[in-house]
């Protein structure tokens, strides 16, 4: 049976990288007892898929993973009993059984939403900057994939953008980028603002996946559903 | 201020692999500080990936927080990119539990476990906002103090550390704990009170307390200052490591670390009595946890960590009374689902060691690994490690034929009468294995691993004069020639100018603290990190201070000669280490005296204790070619005290 979860990476457990949280699930559903499948092999590996990495030091509000089980467990209590064995600010909010061949985590994922705090900055002239952005036909930058240099316009891949609260540091961004090819990053569109914007802390407020045009939560029904029409393109 | 936490967060983000400094561990205690309790910094010298997993280290950890009277957190050495941040925005070393800034602690306890990380302790007592020299520092500043193997010979350290700590830690941390509870109630008067009473705490070492006078270059004598201070400091031991199952909690990091994995201690000492190995002579007696004690901290410890490996430690795994028992148990505890796998940091070089390798590796053979030390029957004989070329090519045999594809065979090169015809041995052994290999596989592969001998004090080889760099280049190039063209061999060996400087701090005397001081204040930090050591550094400090490597390094002592830690004592007679030295000398070894009858080297008989044993029967093939026959039937002067696993003891 696989089931797919929704957890929290809040406080200071945001500084451990991707492959950390890999590492902390793995010995969490050891710890909870959970009668996690494996895979085959020399290296048997407990069968849990995650998505879309989040950047070190970014929190977040949505993360999620697919648990593939050996047997069946009772989905109701998968967060309760995940959330006391993982750490303080890892928190599972909620669980739901998928149907096998549901598509992946990164395959459902059409874009991310981001709550950015821009340093030292006022709403004013970050407005400026952000109508700039928006207005823009392109946006070229380069970036290192895999070794090579290559140069993408990212301007497609910024789906919303607009500026949110005050606070004592700066002034807040909220993002919705593209996921698909390949993830858009906070700090690769604070890099095409002149002069470039630094951020004093990054959080993922939601991954959405299009269902018939709108965005929902990969938990919800229309994605988990294995017949779903789940791209809208 | 009680915590830097706002602070640190924003520099976090600059930084790499922030998850050193967090904290968040599974066992990690939050300590509630209250008035009249002692509060200990626990510090590896060293970043964090490697001293989280130290066992020493978290041990105390957990004892002193389950006192009533301390509490103790932990710190590591911020890496170069988080100290240059924390210099310039004027933070301090901290806490990773609760951030407390060092200087709020009573003490700073340091875990050497290698010599060149003193620049690094140097690093954290400044960072901790303490001036480096214990001279300086006031009755307001915390007592800074250090334990581990290399607190054995700590005069290099002397100028900088307040006092040291000499074997186990377990009893002392408490007895140290209620003298400096005294010192705070009675308001904190001079420090030199607290140091005179820590003194008279057993194996507590106070430098400053001794006069050292020198005779030319040597030392002439260690004087107490006052009367009542120790003339001899002797170490602590625990004499039944079943009344200290240690770590409870072990420590289960948020982030990647060596050794990720419950380590659970099987036995402390040794009595295989390698003449190169400090390890081995400082810890003895032999002390074995009983089997009981291992299975249910192997049971807890898995289910309460999530770890899926078990490591069995010890200086050698194999020797543990009822050794398959323990592994199969462990193998097969139910609470794991059988998804736990075992492993032994320590393989002894025979064919037994290989098939308990066997059925703990059921599924994955990639490599083992061997230590014979040296090539030659004669020269393991020098050294004592009394392997004999079968048990070596039988142990091999036994691994390429029961799946293992690569062998890791590890020696020293540069030991006491080593010839050419030793160090070139070490290619033909290789080549060896090689060979046996090839009849089990088309390509199996040995990598011979090679490191400079380095003599460390306490060992029957403390008096031999260390290889210089040009000489272990020189071995290292006749091993590279005599390995070349050799198929499936390969080569890799430590670099000899890092084990030129673990020489000199090795044996060193105070005088090294000014050199130390120096190589410290010109940025020589992590200086067992290969990207930051820096060999000119020491041999400038070593000149400006008018001192010669050649002496500390190279010279061989004569027996006469007052060595800089003779006033300390880890148990062993000096004449029975001379004894050994003489006989290495002429090639002559010395059986593992659990099977025999007693030497005397003073490790059991001065501390009224007798070698622990869980399992009266002997290891099975446990002979190591020391030509004793040790079959479980053969008389073996053992008496069981009662009952089935009650601890026997050897006589």
């Amino acid at each position: 049976m696989r089931v797919r979860l929704r957890f929290t990476k809040l406080g200071k457990i945001r500084f451990t990288s991707h492959r950390d949280v890999a590492r902390l699930w793995e010995h969490a559903v050891r710890r909870a007892g959970i009668p996690v499948a494996h895979t085959e092999g020399f290296t048997r590996r407990p069968k849990l898929s995650f998505g879309l990495a989040l950047p070190t030091g970014s929190e977040s509000l949505a993360e999620y993973v697919d648990i593939e089980f050996a047997r069946e467990v009772e989905v109701d209590r998968l967060p309760a009993r995940l959330s006391e064995a993982l750490p303080q600010g890892l928190d599972v909010e909620a669980a739901v059984e998928i149907p096998r061949g549901v598509e992946s985590l990164q395959q459902v994922v059409q874009s991310c939403s981001w709550s950015i705090l821009v340093e030292s900055i006022t709403p004013a002239v970050l407005g400026a900057a952000v109508e700039q952005v928006l207005t823009a036909a392109e946006l070229v930058v380069t970036r290192e994939r895999k070794g090579k240099r290559v140069c993408d316009d990212i301007r497609p891949q910024i789906i919303d953008l607009e500026v949110g609260e005050v606070a004592d540091e700066g002034t807040g961004l909220l993002a919705e980028l593209g996921t698909q090819p390949r993830s858009l990053r906070p700090t690769e569109l604070l890099g095409v603002f002149t002069p470039m914007l630094r951020a004093a802390r990054t959080r993922r407020e939601g991954q959405w996946t299009i269902i018939d045009g709108a965005r929902q939560d990969p938990l919800a029904p229309g994605a988990t559903s294995k017949h779903a029409e789940v791209r809208a393109s | 201020m009680s915590s830097i936490w706002p602070q640190l967060e924003p520099l976090l983000g600059e930084v790499q692999k922030p998850a050193r400094y967090i904290g968040c561990e599974d066992g990690a205690v939050v300590p509630e500080y209250h008035q009249g309790s002692v509060s200990w910094l626990l510090i590896y010298p060293d970043v964090y990936e490697i001293g989280l997993p130290n066992q020493g280290l978290q041990i105390l950890y957990e004892i002193l927080n389950e006192s009533v009277d301390a509490v103790a957190e932990r710190a590591y050495a911020p890496w170069v990119d988080l100290e240059a941040r924390l210099r310039a925005e004027g933070l301090p070393l901290f806490s990773v539990e609760t951030h407390r800034p060092a200087p709020l602690f009573d003490l700073l306890a340091f875990n050497l476990s290698a010599e060149l990380v003193y620049t690094n302790v140097l690093n954290c007592i400044d960072l901790a906002g303490l001036p480096v020299r214990s001279e300086e520092r006031t009755s307001e500043q915390a007592l800074v103090c250090a334990g581990g193997h290399c607190a054995f010979n700590p005069e290099p350290l002397a100028d900088f550390v307040d006092f040291f700590v000499l074997g186990d830690g377990e009893q002392v941390v408490s007895e140290i704990t209620s003298v400096v509870q005294g010192w705070k109630a009675s308001g904190r008067e001079s420090r030199i009170d607290v140091l005179r009473r820590l003194s008279l705490v057993a194996g507590v070492y106070v430098p400053s307390l001794y006069e050292v006078s020198y005779d030319g270059g040597f030392v002439e004598s260690v004087r107490p200052r006052y009367d009542d201070v120790p003339e001899v400091v002797d170490k602590r031991t625990v004499a039944n490591l079943a009344d200290w199952p240690y770590p409870k909690r072990h420590l289960v990091p948020v982030t990647e670390v060596v050794h990720d994995r419950l380590n659970v201690e099987v036995f402390r000492g040794c009595t295989r009595g390698c003449r190169f190995c400090q390890a081995g002579m400082v810890t003895r007696p032999v002390r074995e946890r009983p089997a009981e004690s291992v299975r249910s901290m192997v049971r807890d410890g898995l289910s309460r960590s999530g770890h899926h490996e078990v490591a069995l430690t010890s200086l050698s795994t194999a020797d543990y009374s009822g050794i398959h028992r323990v592994v199969s148990e462990a193998m097969s505890d139910p609470t794991t689902c059988g998804d736990v796998s075992v492993s032994l940091p320590s393989l002894r070089v025979d064919a037994f060691t290989v098939g308990i390798a066997a059925e703990i590796q059921r599924a994955r053979r990639t490599g083992l690994t061997f230590a014979p030390e040296a090539a030659t029957w004669r020269l393991r004989q020098v050294i004592n490690k009394l392997i004999q070329e079968e048990d070596l090519y039988g142990a091999v045999e036994a691994a390429y034929s029961q799946g293992w594809r690569r062998m890791k065979l590890y020696f020293l090169t540069g030991l006491p009468t080593e010839t050419d015809v030793d160090t070139r041995g070490i290619a033909d052994l290789a080549a060896n294995c090689v060979a046996i290999g090839r009849q089990y596989h088309p390509n199996p592969s040995v990598t011979v691993s090679v490191g400079g001998f380095i003599p460390k004090p306490f060992t029957p080889f403390q008096w031999f004069g260390q290889n210089t760099v040009d000489e272990l280049r020189r071995k290292i190039s006749i091993l590279r020639d005599a390995s070349r063209g050799r198929r499936g061999v390969q080569l890799k060996w430590h670099d000899p100018r890092a084990s030129l400087i673990e020489g000199l701090c090795s044996r060193g005397d105070r005088r090294l603290g000014a050199v130390i001081e120096s190589v410290w204040r010109r940025g020589g930090t992590f200086q067992e990190w290969s990207e930051h050591f820096a060999e000119g550094l020491w041999r400038d400090a070593m000149a400006e201070h008018g001192l010669s490597i050649d002496w500390y390094v190279h010279r061989h002592r004569e027996e006469t000669e007052r060595l800089p830690w003779d006033h300390l004592s880890a148990g062993l007679h000096k004449d029975f280490l001379w004894q050994e030295w003489q006989d290495a000398l002429q090639s002559v070894g010395l059986e593992d005296c659990r099977w025999t009858p007693c030497y005397d080297c003073g490790a059991c008989t001065g501390y009224g204790l007798e070698h622990i044993v869980a399992s009266a029967t002997p290891p099975a093939g446990g002979s190591q070619g020391t030509g004793q026959v040790l079959s479980p039937d053969a008389g073996v002067p053992v008496s069981i005290s009662s009952g089935y696993e009650a601890p026997a003891r050897i006589r």
